[in-house]
């Protein structure tokens, strides 16, 4: 049942507003606090709850990347809201829809140039850092006279995906950078960077048995940076940046954190007493 | 067919929302509150609430074998398939009696003394109660808030020795800490099936560790384990000792496991999901030539073919 599955993730509402609150403020609070491996049940379910919401919980909620292959160029690409329209999904690659379709939306031609860029020389980072997966980058027109990018990685670390040490059974990494570039003023731009990681892994052995650490974060950086260097050198030293501090923090922090917590539960014991029997 | 673009046509990632943290709740976390809010706010119909929770608690409340405290200080009794009596009624072995709850309201109202049908024989209770007391000194060394219960799941009506019968040693601690966004479970399941024929212990062990950490970020843990071992079918007294001992035993070695797998995070297991810095040991190149395509420049550096 729809409403099960929600409350089975042990939910608590202390960090939320005490007066009533709207349905989505309440959706986006569960939401926040599922476990995130629940993330996409609770979602269904919560769409169909309150279905009203649907576009808005949609927009706001990251779930793990799908990918589909552009048969014309043989690689596969990243789906997102930002180049679907209709049903259809714009390849960084070939620029064209999957499926086909008419009178799509498309990036201008000198804003592909640099979505042509972008994808070719974030494939390379993303290959010095990930050792495989896959990557895409979007761009398009804004209102403002900026542009916005977004640029996506896909990684299956399991030991029977790319994982090159072979030490998890279940591995994922989705990372989605959305930045916003402002309109160059006096050789400057403004940029703002959103960035989302997802990932969980799952490791089964001898000694610990199944070991699963799952989560999510999202983080904003904002920078008024020089365009002498052109824009991809900004954005990809930004992404870069805060992807690492995005790991480490998961890592080191958030790990850490229940970690900490397995320890408070049961503190290690320095040294075993065991009672031996009378007879 | 055209896309759902937000009101000026830009397909903007939204901000985290700034969320105002009100001070935490006086009374605890797993209470009618979270009901009222997630009722009044995204199920407006109460009928189709009430009967949902009504499936819900129970299963969530047994799986995760929640204490819940009886009145007049008689302790807490474990709510879990193994200490169900009906629906709503829970045993406590340790003092023969049963609690009412309610599951949605995760309390328990009221306690009766457990009927003669309802508890073991004097000749299984000797053994329950050896074991109940050396697993809850292992427990009261072990864990900082450790409740446990040994309950009698099979042939607790066996008057003497020549018939098999079979307990289980629930071990619970649980850390609820919302206003610090964090929360953890320990749950240890063990079964013991005495083996009247082959004169054996036959220990089984389910151990469930999980935490959640959700402060500007959501992270979980979930690691569990099962268990084998065994030991000789002895008297009531050393039955216990020796049980309790292989408890122990596992329990401290799996937690010296799980430590051992969080230390070889940082730099191996996550290593395979993305590398700390590429195989060069310095941040990415992202030179910019406006003259030269930068792909080309980089690929040239990195001395990578085309």
């Amino acid at each position: 049942m729809v409403i099960i599955s929600c409350l089975n993730g042990g939910i608590d509402f202390s960090g939320v507003r005490a007066e009533r609150f709207e349905e989505m403020e309440a959706a986006l609070g569960l939401l926040r606090r599922m476990p995130p491996k629940q993330s996409e049940t609770a979602l269904s379910a919560l769409l169909s709850l309150i279905p009203q919401h649907s576009s808005d919980l949609l927009s706001q909620v990251d779930l793990p990347l799908q990918v589909l292959r552009d048969t014309e160029s043989g690689k596969d690409f990243i789906l997102c809201e930002y180049n679907r329209d209709a049903d259809s999904y714009r390849s960084p690659w070939s620029n064209k829809y999957l499926p086909p379709l008419e009178d799509a939306l498309y990036p201008s031609s000198e804003l592909r140039k640099l979505e042509v860029e972008a994808n070719d020389i974030f494939a390379i980072y993303r290959d010095q850092y990930y050792e495989g997966g896959i990557s895409s980058v979007y761009m398009w027109e804004d209102d403002n006279e900026g542009f916005v990018a977004c640029f996506l990685i896909k990684k299956d670390g399991s030991k029977s995906g790319h994982g090159r040490r072979g030490c998890l059974e279940e591995g994922a990494w989705d990372a989605i950078h959305v930045i916003q570039v402002g309109p160059e003023e006096e050789e400057m731009a403004h940029y703002c960077l959103t960035s989302t990681i997802m990932l969980s892994l799952a490791t089964d052995d001898e000694s610990s048995g199944k070991f699963g650490l799952s989560g999510s974060i999202r983080r904003q950086m904002k920078m008024d940076l020089t365009v002498a260097e052109g824009h991809l050198c900004n954005m990809g030293r930004m992404i870069e940046e805060l992807e690492g501090k995005l790991r480490n923090s998961l890592d080191q922090v958030y790990f850490g954190k229940t970690r900490e917590m397995v320890c408070t539960l049961r503190p290690p014991a320095e040294i075993v007493q065991m009672r031996l029997p009378d007879t | 067919r055209r896309r759902i673009t937000g009101g000026d046509g830009t397909k903007l990632r939204p901000e985290e929302r700034n969320r105002k943290v009100v001070s935490p709740q006086r009374s605890r976390w797993r209470n009618q509150l979270r009901c009222q809010r997630f009722k009044g706010a995204v199920l407006s119909d109460e009928e189709v609430y009430n009967e949902a929770a009504m499936e819900a608690f129970p299963v969530y409340n047994k799986s995760h074998m929640i204490c819940l405290e009886m009145p007049s200080r008689a302790g807490d009794v474990i709510v879990s398939s193994y200490s169900e009596i009906a629906e709503n009624e829970y045993i406590d072995p340790r003092t023969a009696q049963v609690a009412i709850v309610d599951h949605v309201k995760q309390i328990c109202t009221k306690v009766r003394p457990a009927n003669d049908e309802e508890l073991p024989s004097l000749y299984i209770e000797e053994y329950r109660n050896a074991l109940d007391a050396e697993i809850q000194r292992y427990v009261s060394e072990s864990y900082p808030k450790g409740i446990s219960a040994v309950n009698c799941v099979k042939g607790k009506d066996t008057e003497g020795p020549g018939s098999d019968f079979e307990f289980v040693v629930i071990i619970t601690a649980m850390r609820l800490s919302p206003q610090n966004f964090c929360n953890g479970s320990w749950r240890s399941v063990w079964n013991i099936d005495f083996q009247d024929e082959s004169q054996v212990l036959d220990i089984k062990g389910k151990l469930q560790v999980g935490a959640h950490y959700f402060e500007e970020g959501n992270v979980e843990l979930d690691a569990k384990k099962d268990f084998q071992d065994s030991t000789i079918f002895q008297s009531a007294d050393d039955c216990a000792i020796a049980i309790a001992n292989i408890i122990r035993h596992h329990e401290t070695e799996y937690l010296a496991a799980l430590e051992v797998a969080y230390s070889k995070l940082p730099d191996n297991t996550f290593k395979d999901l993305r590398r700390k810095l590429p195989v060069t040991r310095t941040l990415f190149p992202w030179q910019n030539t406006l003259q030269f395509s930068l792909t080309r420049e980089v690929e040239k550096e990195l001395g990578l073919g085309k």
